[in-house]
């Protein structure tokens, strides 16, 4: 079988290189006279020739990444106006990227105590790990006083996602199925995929109210098949904003409960959300109390404002001490051949601010006040589209919590900010409230209520 | 209390049904107890060791000669350098720090490198090797259809396994350590590969063989390069020592440029947790030798989209660290005379090693000791033997005879020698 080649070598340089023909079933030889013919076309020796074979000839241009490509595409774009909403990171009210104080002050101690960079074990940090879990569980859960869980360091959420979708498709073989809120994060659906697992979705947001579809989602959880996974944002929903009420919590927890169903819990934004970390992990807590025994990511990549140090955590809550020590050895099967142990200096700075007590302090403070900057911000853009005219209900934009909001917008209207405005956002209307300052809110209602109006 | 007796009632039955439900839903009952980690479950028994004389041979990370870790002065000069600029965490890109992953093919490739010079090969940022293996075995699962077959030499790096095996990949292998002569089986390698049919992957160790230490010599490494053009097969090397092979970092590359010079568009592992000290940064790359340049953008392409649900983009500290080095001259230029320093302690252990082995009366060959390049040494010890030094002299290393000879100081030599000298006389 011959197949053609995307070959512009050919295409440019006809007089150069006849690769045409190269893509046949095997044939002793084949490659002895791929070379000859290449050769007697051009008559000498011709640069192409010495690429003895094209190995990636099918490997077709995928498409940009979603979230990602709009940070790209945003930093092509000259227009001084220019707004960045498209990735989830906090920018401060100068639109500056912001290291937290604790973090410098937690660097500067680390610094000081000249340490080695011998690898850390396939589990990762120690201190960090248990300081991890107990910010998520709390400090007096029954879980951790029983040794019933496991924490290992990842490489932030998606490392800990992978590394429970690896988990779940090698060790959960009595269902296939993962349960995604629908939206959800785009990146939820291709880490389940790779890791083997199937996708499927229950009604999470209510486009007419652009609120949480309770209902619809009692309705789908209460028919998911027993023992299917059901992935829950534990807080500030991405990318809708959208929460369940702790009543609602309540109701879904025993729905869950009843159906049988493996929960896993995506916190990314413990603190982010309300500016508490004790309220925003209310129902990851509330479900361990009413006995589900949860996998669990975490990433300190917004609240400690760690993006590329790659600081995350993965737990699972086990019925008892043995079985989470026949976890964690599995875990730990399972991580050395993905990257053999993780990066150190993210999961020191973060575990030496939680075990200090005036570092924890601080933190606390800067990542309250992350949040009421996000919580103004939603205040002052609704304010400033109101002074704008618009008679859009955008209530939404203030009940919706954490960093993004979904403001409902259609990808029509997106593509207009994006060309006529130089407002990026991703194509479901979700923009990152955290890149919305005082100096450009006014902009962004302006813009918006043009394409609304 | 503020509670009543019926609501302590009630909360009572509450946690006994919670027990219950916990007890009927555990979902890891089948889980099996995994073994330890056979290389990182060394250091581990290591650690609860309380013998004095304890030497770790087993994970092969540098020391001193006092067997303390290394921390390299232009690491630490580079932190000083980062740290001063008051970087902001921002993340990186998914194929990492653009400056890392040039400075890291120029190392790789050498800097006048026709490949680089026509951009036809894509070189991202990884977890360190590992990673980049992994990211590599990925690619290749998804993409080389052709074959499902990676050919390891006998024996590897026993994490080569795995990591192929979970991305897909069936694992094969060709000859490629004598225990006879602790030395390389040429003929067995060449007779192997005539074998292996066209389109598999070969993985080849760039230098310093893991475990063995035993390398190709230059006119050994040209046949094999011409017995693999002629197989057709897809060639992915590791490259994990760079430097630290022969302290010389041109000529460690020489077999992976040789390659290139001869055609193969290879793929490339490399790791900079030995040579730069880097170990828990985890800093490395993942190198595809593309056709041209339009290739190049297609597969770089994919390569996000394969590693944005595994980790999303790399850690930043670890890069800058080593993007730092790379391109600053002056920091480049002692790293050079750093790692050529490792390199000499480690040979000189080799050295002290046998003559301190002939100063125990030990009558057997230990030329292999010398010979062999690299962090590691296969000893040529039996499981038994490697049992009884660990038992009976506190000394661990793996299974197969391994000791990372960097674990070797000028104070324990003695010890190792008369400790093996025990157990083989």
């Amino acid at each position: 079988m011959v197949t053609h080649t995307r070959n512009w070598c050919s295409v440019f340089n006809p007089s150069k290189c006849t690769h045409t023909a190269v893509r046949s079933e095997h044939t002793p030889g084949a490659v002895g006279s791929y070379i000859s013919s290449a050769r007697g076309a051009t008559g000498g020796s011709v640069p192409c020739s010495r690429a003895l074979h094209s190995w990636w000839t099918e490997v077709q241009m995928g498409p940009p990444d979603p979230i990602l490509g709009v940070t790209e595409a945003f930093k092509r774009d000259t227009n001084s106006k220019k707004m960045n909403l498209g990735v989830g990171a906090y920018r401060d009210d100068n639109g500056k990227p912001y290291v937290l104080s604790c973090v410098r002050k937690a660097e500067a101690l680390i610094a000081s105590k000249m340490l080695d960079k011998e690898y850390l074990p396939i589990g990762g940090l120690g201190d960090f790990n248990k300081a991890c879990a107990e910010l998520a569980l709390g400090p007096d859960s029954e879980v951790l006083k029983s040794k019933r869980s496991i924490t290992v360091q990842t490489i932030s959420g998606t490392g800990s996602l992978r590394i429970g979708a690896n988990f779940l498709s090698r060790f959960h073989t009595v269902a296939r199925d993962v349960y995604l809120p629908k939206p959800s994060w785009g990146n939820h659906t291709p880490i389940f995929r790779d890791a083997g697992m199937q996708l499927k979705a229950y009604r999470y947001y209510d486009p007419a109210t652009c609120g949480f579809d309770f209902t619809g989602a009692l309705d789908d959880v209460s028919k998911i098949p027993e023992h299917s996974v059901i992935m829950l944002h534990a807080c500030a929903h991405n990318p809708t904003g959208v929460d369940p009420r702790p009543e609602q919590w309540k109701e879904l927890s025993a729905v869950i409960k009843k159906r049988k169903l493996l929960v896993f819990f995506d916190m990314a934004y413990q603190g982010f959300a309300s500016g508490d970390i004790d309220r925003d992990a209310w129902a990851v807590r509330y479900f361990l109390e009413q006995g589900h025994n949860v996998l669990l990511s975490q990433s300190f990549a917004k609240n400690m404002g760690l993006y590329g140090e790659r600081v995350g955590g993965f737990t699972v809550v086990c019925a008892d001490a043995e079985e989470a020590k026949r976890v964690e050895s599995q875990l730990k099967i399972l991580i050395r051949p993905i990257y053999s142990n993780p990066p150190m200096n993210g999961a020191r700075i973060a575990s030496t601010i939680l075990s200090t007590p005036e570092l924890r302090s601080t933190w606390l403070e800067e990542v309250k006040g992350m949040a009421d900057r996000i919580i103004k911000m939603r205040e002052m853009l609704v304010t400033n589209l109101k002074k704008e005219g618009s008679t859009h209900n955008w209530q939404h934009v203030i009940d919706q919590i954490g960093m993004f909001c979904f403001t409902g917008l259609k990808p029509e209207q997106v593509e207009r900010l994006t060309k006529e405005f130089s407002v990026y956002m991703t194509k479901d209307g979700r923009i990152s409230v955290a890149g919305v300052t005082s100096g450009n809110v006014g902009y962004l209602a302006h813009a918006i209520h043009q394409v609304t109006k | 209390s503020r509670r009543s007796s019926s609501q302590k009632f009630t909360a009572y039955l509450h946690s006994i049904l919670n027990f219950f439900f916990i007890f009927l839903s555990s979902w890891w009952t089948e889980v099996q107890m995994g073994p330890p980690d056979p290389i990182l479950g060394v250091t581990e028994a290591f650690k609860r060791d309380t013998n004095p004389k304890k030497m770790n041979l087993g994970v092969g990370a540098y020391r001193d000669d006092q067997g303390k870790p290394f921390v390299l002065s232009c690491v630490r000069k580079a932190e000083a350098q980062i740290a001063a600029k008051k970087l902001d965490k921002e993340y990186l890109p998914i194929g990492g720090l653009a400056e890392f992953s040039k400075a890291c093919s120029q190392l790789a490739l050498g800097p006048d490198n026709e490949v680089l010079k026509s951009g036809r090969s894509i070189t991202i940022q990884t977890i360190s090797g590992t990673g980049s293996l992994r990211v590599g075995a990925n690619f290749v699962s998804r993409f080389h259809n052709a074959s499902r077959d990676v050919y390891l030499p006998k024996p590897s790096w026993g994490n080569h396994t795995p990591i192929f095996r979970d991305a897909g990949m069936q694992l094969k292998a060709y000859s490629y350590y004598d225990p006879k002569t602790c030395g390389f089986d040429f003929k067995g390698a060449l007779h192997d590969i005539s074998k292996i049919p066209e389109k598999s992957v070969i993985v080849l160790h760039a230098c310093a063989h893991n475990p063995t230490g035993v390398d190709p010599r230059p006119e050994q490494w040209k046949e094999m390069a011409a017995l693999i053009k002629k197989r057709n097969l897809l060639v992915f090397f590791d490259m994990a020592y760079q430097g630290f092979a022969s302290g010389d970092i041109d000529r460690d590359a020489w077999a992976v440029r040789d390659f290139i010079e001869q055609g193969h568009n290879i793929l490339l592992s490399q790791s900079f947790a030995k040579n730069m000290g880097l170990y828990g940064e985890r800093v490395g790359g993942f190198t595809v030798v593309c056709k041209d340049v339009e290739e190049a953008k297609r597969v770089e392409s994919q390569l996000k989209i394969l590693i944005r649900p595994i980790y999303s983009n790399p850690p930043m500290n670890g890069a800058r660290i080593a993007s730092t080095i790379l391109n600053t001259p002056e920091l480049y230029k002692e790293w050079l005379v750093e790692v050529k320093d490792m390199a000499d302690r480690i040979i000189t252990m080799r050295e002290m090693f046998v003559s301190n082995l002939k100063k125990e009366g030990s009558t057997h060959n230990w030329q292999h000791v010398t010979e062999q390049i690299g962090m590691f040494c296969f000893t040529g010890l039996k499981p038994e033997q490697v049992e009884r030094l660990i038992k009976e002299f506190s000394i661990y290393m793996t299974k197969d005879g391994r000791i990372s000879v960097a674990g070797v100081t000028s104070a324990n030599v003695g010890y190792l020698a008369h400790a093996i000298h025990a157990v083989t006389k």
